[in-house]
């Protein structure tokens, strides 16, 4: 009877909270956007401004922006070319050598197991600098080995650690103070090193990485596989520019930008393709010309192989051979649905049709080895088509594509999806229509000049309203870096703080789904994320990430986890 | 069994005392005994990769079987070539089973286990990651569905319900399960937990304090699963009947889906995947017993036998039904292996399900009668299968938003 009765009570408790709580964020009158019009106050536009233009506020910024000025902070911002980069972090990015190669240079240096046996029957060269042509030549023989004891399935064959060190070695490795056993390591000629690196177990290899400097860090990595390289340098730059980046509104519109146009990277080839998208036709557009960054994604490889269009061909005519590929739609859908005019902007399943024929021959040479773009005209479909009512004259070739990017660049649908995404990133997830409205009209008078878009966001009355203020959930990558942010942490490298962003939800460039991770901050709480997040506020704060150092604070851990710091 | 339960709602019970008993617990509780019917649960298992259909129910009866895989294909029941434990296994005359597959045998003879052949998605894609994009999200071909087929099944109920109706075991929430209604990724049932301990007190009072209502929200249920689940994670568990799990991640997987089915704690939902069947190159070992597939199959064939054991009576309530995002090209390539095909078989298991049949109109293996010249041909749609579990063992029968732009047409297997 008392258990009943008290469950009656916890029921009606229930509803009331439920009741009261209709939408997410609190409850205001009739008019749904009337905590828009109330003004924040000074201090709290600072933090406000640090929230949304940042990976989250580090000790002493506040004060940073008070003497700067906000409204020139944001301007600088606006402007990254003229904020002077952080020093160590560009020393960092050094470090990280695929970041600045070609997709052709990283198959050729980091290859994968096939590239490797092309390169050891002369089908291929080997990599042109010497260490690096030393490394691969040492995968190709473990191949070789391999081969020859016939046990292909089981991957490279490894060296027994027994056969190669004295027990006392074995135990000076895996014993005693960090420094010691770097040193135990370092004593042993370079030869024996990399046998040993082989041969050590997935425990004692990952210890001896977690106190390895740079460069023996990325000879472990090689061995691990040296495609894993690239994923790894991908995802450590984005923490680190994360993290260190004084340009922090363009690290977070390249986040936001990359995720519009989403590519997954382990889609087979693009593992490889990824690293010059990023940072050839995403980064250096977000904050230029929407037509500009349309057409860099659309001809990039990665995009092309990603959504199939490589592989698109003009549709056979009757009685043709009947083995030929034909038309692939992947691209053009998504390009209409997610890149530009949305899924309610007003095209038909005709048009989608269309603009796939439109893009028939935009293909990549030889996306296996990292090749580029290049429009194929015998794929190409010639004939005359029709894309949202405009014609297109047959005969028109590479120029088929070039004018459906000129006409969604240009459309009013374009101009308010966009808008309403980047309000929905940066103001709120119901982000109000009237700024979305003033948004699109900026858009579209300044031919989709995405600086000038910010511009009129940042300058509206609702982004600096109330009803903006702490009103978004923060993604995997908004905790983790602007936990470690709000430390004042040093991370010496971020590999393990970018898998535990992939434990709490957002593995980074690894949306199998083109539409990307959600722009809506609730989309990010459920119980499982949740509990993950206490436990990477304990687990970060007990300086238990490996590579990175915060400085013991009582509370930190709670605090981190806090539903205060999941908001911003 | 009798007394574990009782243990459970002895401390389930402490909690009521506490005042920190959860009402979904305590309508658990009193579920038992009260003339309600039991929840019916569905629990579907991904093969990730493109399972290998064709030897995995083997078209023995087919002679263009072996004609396209001289040096893989599972050698016909009795065929007196070699020993018995490489052949298949005869299920109706023309299927056989792979020889790993021997647990499920006596399943398919008692008639709980039925099979779907050349069933699949309809979509021609031969990507992984496409295919299993479709399949999970129950929409082939539109890439933009949000949510998954499974979360879309809930029934929907009114008023407070159990933090695990819907859970996958593993660390992310797979596409099937994402979407509206409240589903969690469980790692381990004894690991769902804030790690320290007075930690965990601390949140639980700051999310019970805060005045974003969704994170107090979320808060309490994230708790109160966590209760839920420290109360079960902690009794030893003891699978009944002698079932054994398999070692290894699958194994373990369906041994806590059991655990949680027979917690009575309102699962209705449950998600396991098991990956490794991308065989290209040396698919069989020198004997078809032998080899990566044979591996795979026998944890697979180990771990359903042991779950159907372990829950003895209560698969009543369960469908376990399997898919693979497409299947394997008819004939071999030039490495022993198979590459990305179109249809394959699923399996589909419980107390309700009319098996001991292999549904499905098979399509052959001729020339002409394979899909663009090369795969077996998909005769039934995977959303045939799982929208009957869905309208008839689970008891949904608006199928529309499910499916949205399909009607599956049902086979009977319920």
């Amino acid at each position: 009877m008392r258990v009943r009765a008290l469950a009656g009570l916890l029921s009606a408790v229930c509803a009331v909270l439920f009741s009261t709580a209709p939408a997410f964020g609190r409850k205001h009158g009739a008019d749904p956007y009337a905590r828009f019009r109330t003004e924040l106050s000074g201090d709290q536009k600072i933090r406000h401004a640090l929230n949304r233009l940042t990976f989250g506020a580090r000790p002493g910024d506040e004060a940073r922006i008070r003497s700067t000025g906000l409204k020139k902070w944001i301007d600088l911002q606006l402007h990254p070319a003229r904020i002077a980069e952080n020093p160590s972090l560009e020393a960092r990015l050094r470090a990280l050598d695929t970041l600045a190669m070609s997709s052709e240079e990283l198959v050729r240096n980091y290859p994968t197991p096939q590239i490797v046996r092309l390169m050891a029957s002369g089908q291929l060269p080997y990599p042109a600098d010497p260490d690096r042509r030393m490394m691969v030549r040492r995968l190709a023989e473990r191949f070789t080995r391999t081969q020859a004891q016939g046990n292909s399935a089981a991957g490279p064959a490894q060296p027994a650690m027994a056969a190669l060190l004295t027990p006392e070695q074995i135990r000076a490795l895996g014993s005693g103070p960090p420094l010691q056993r770097l040193a135990a390591f370092e004593e042993m000629p370079r030869e024996k090193q990399d046998s040993v690196i082989e041969a050590l177990p997935g425990g004692l290899r990952q210890q001896l990485f977690d106190i390895a400097p740079p460069e023996l860090r990325r000879r472990i990595e090689m061995s691990f596989g040296p495609q894993q390289v690239v994923t790894r340098d991908l995802v450590e730059g984005k923490l680190l520019r994360a993290v260190y980046g004084e340009r922090q509104l363009e690290e977070v519109l390249t986040d936001f930008w990359y995720n519009h146009f989403n590519v997954f990277l382990y889609k087979g080839a693009d593992q490889y393709l990824v690293t010059a998208y990023e940072r050839d036709a995403i980064r250096p557009h977000v904050l230029g010309k929407f037509r500009d960054l349309l057409e860099a994604t659309a001809k990039n490889p990665a995009m092309l192989y990603y959504l199939d269009n490589w592989q698109s061909v003009a549709p056979a005519p009757a009685g043709a051979r009947p083995a030929r590929r034909g038309l692939n739609e992947n691209y053009g859908r998504e390009l209409l649905e997610l890149h530009t005019l949305g899924v309610d902007g007003g095209y038909t399943q005709k048009d989608v049709t269309e603009v796939a024929r439109c893009f028939t021959g935009w293909t990549i040479r030889q996306p296996e080895r990292g090749g580029a773009f290049w429009f194929n005209p015998r794929a190409h479909d010639g004939g005359e088509k029709t894309v949202l009512g405009v014609q297109i004259a047959a005969g028109g070739g590479v120029d088929d594509g070039e004018k459906v990017l000129d006409i969604l660049a240009d459309h009013p649908s374009t101009a308010h999806f966009i808008s309403r995404k980047l309000a929905q990133r940066f103001v709120a997830d119901n982000p109000p229509p009237a700024l979305v409205d003033r948004m699109a009209r900026t858009f579209l008078k300044t031919g989709g000049d995405l600086r000038e878009v910010m511009k009129t966001m940042f300058g509206s009355r609702e982004f600096w309203s109330a009803g903006a203020y702490r009103s978004k959930v923060k993604t995997p990558l908004e905790i983790a870096a602007g936990a470690v942010r709000a430390m004042g942490g040093e991370v010496d490298y971020a590999f393990n703080l970018a898998n535990l962003v992939g434990q709490l939800g957002e593995p980074l460039y690894r949306k199998q789904e083109p539409t990307g991770y959600s722009n809506s901050g609730k989309d990010w709480l459920n119980s499982a994320g949740l509990l993950a997040r206490m436990n990477f506020a304990l687990q970060l704060a007990a300086n238990r990430v490996p590579g990175v150092k915060v400085k013991a604070a009582d509370q930190a851990g709670i605090e981190l986890g806090s539903p205060e710091f999941e908001m911003h | 069994m009798f007394t574990r339960r009782i243990f459970l709602r002895n401390s389930a019970l402490a909690m009521v005392g506490s005042g920190a008993a959860p009402l979904w617990l305590e309508r658990a509780l009193y579920a038992a005994d009260s003339p309600s019917p039991r929840k019916k649960i569905l629990v579907a298992i991904f093969q990730r990769g493109a399972a290998d259909g064709l030897n995995i129910v083997v078209p023995h009866g087919e002679k263009a079987y072996y004609d396209l895989r001289p040096t893989i294909a599972v050698p016909r029941p009795s065929s007196g070539a070699g020993r018995e434990a490489d052949a298949a296994i005869d299920l109706d005359g023309f299927f056989g089973l792979h020889p790993s597959l021997g647990p499920l045998q006596p399943l398919f003879a008692q008639g709980h286990l039925a099979v779907v052949d050349a069933a699949g998605s309809p979509d021609p894609t031969r990507s992984h990651f496409d295919a299993q994009d479709y399949m999970e999200s129950g929409t082939p071909g539109v890439k933009a569905t949000a949510s998954g087929w499974m979360n879309r099944a809930l029934p929907a109920e009114q008023g407070k319900l159990s933090p695990v109706r819907a859970v996958s075991l593993g660390p992310v929430l797979p596409r099937s399960l994402r979407g509206g209604q409240p589903a969690i990724a469980v790692e381990s049932l004894g690991e769902f937990r804030v790690r320290n301990p007075q930690a965990a007190g601390e949140f639980e009072r700051l999310y019970a304090q805060t005045d974003v209502p969704e994170l107090e929200a979320c808060g309490r249920e994230t708790f109160e699963a966590v209760s839920l689940l420290q109360v079960i994670g902690k009794q030893p568990y003891a699978p009944s009947g002698g079932a054994l799990y398999p070692r290894g991640r699958f194994g373990e997987s369906l041994r806590q889906i059991a655990q949680l089915i027979k917690s009575d704690v309102g699962l209705e939902m449950a998600f396991a995947d098991i990956g490794g069947w991308d065989h290209h190159v040396n698919e069989l070992g020198q004997r078809a017993s032998e080899g990566p597939l044979a591996n795979v199959l026998r944890e697979y064939g180990q771990a359903l036998a042991a779950f159907w054991r372990d829950l003895g009576d209560r698969m009543a309530d369960v469908a376990l039904v399997t898919m693979s995002e497409f299947g394997r090209t008819a004939h071999e390539n030039g490495d022993r292996g198979t590459d990305h095909g179109h249809a394959n078989c699923m399996f589909v298991l419980g107390g309700g399900i009319r098996g001991g049949r292999v549904y499905g109109r098979w399509p052959g293996l001729r020339k002409e009668q394979l899909y663009e010249g090369r795969d077996l041909a998909l005769t039934t749609d995977f959303r045939d299968v799982l929208g009957e579990l869905v309208a008839r063992h689970l008891g949904n029968p608006t199928l529309g938003p499910v499916f949205p732009g399909y009607e599956p047409k049902f086979l009977g297997l319920t």
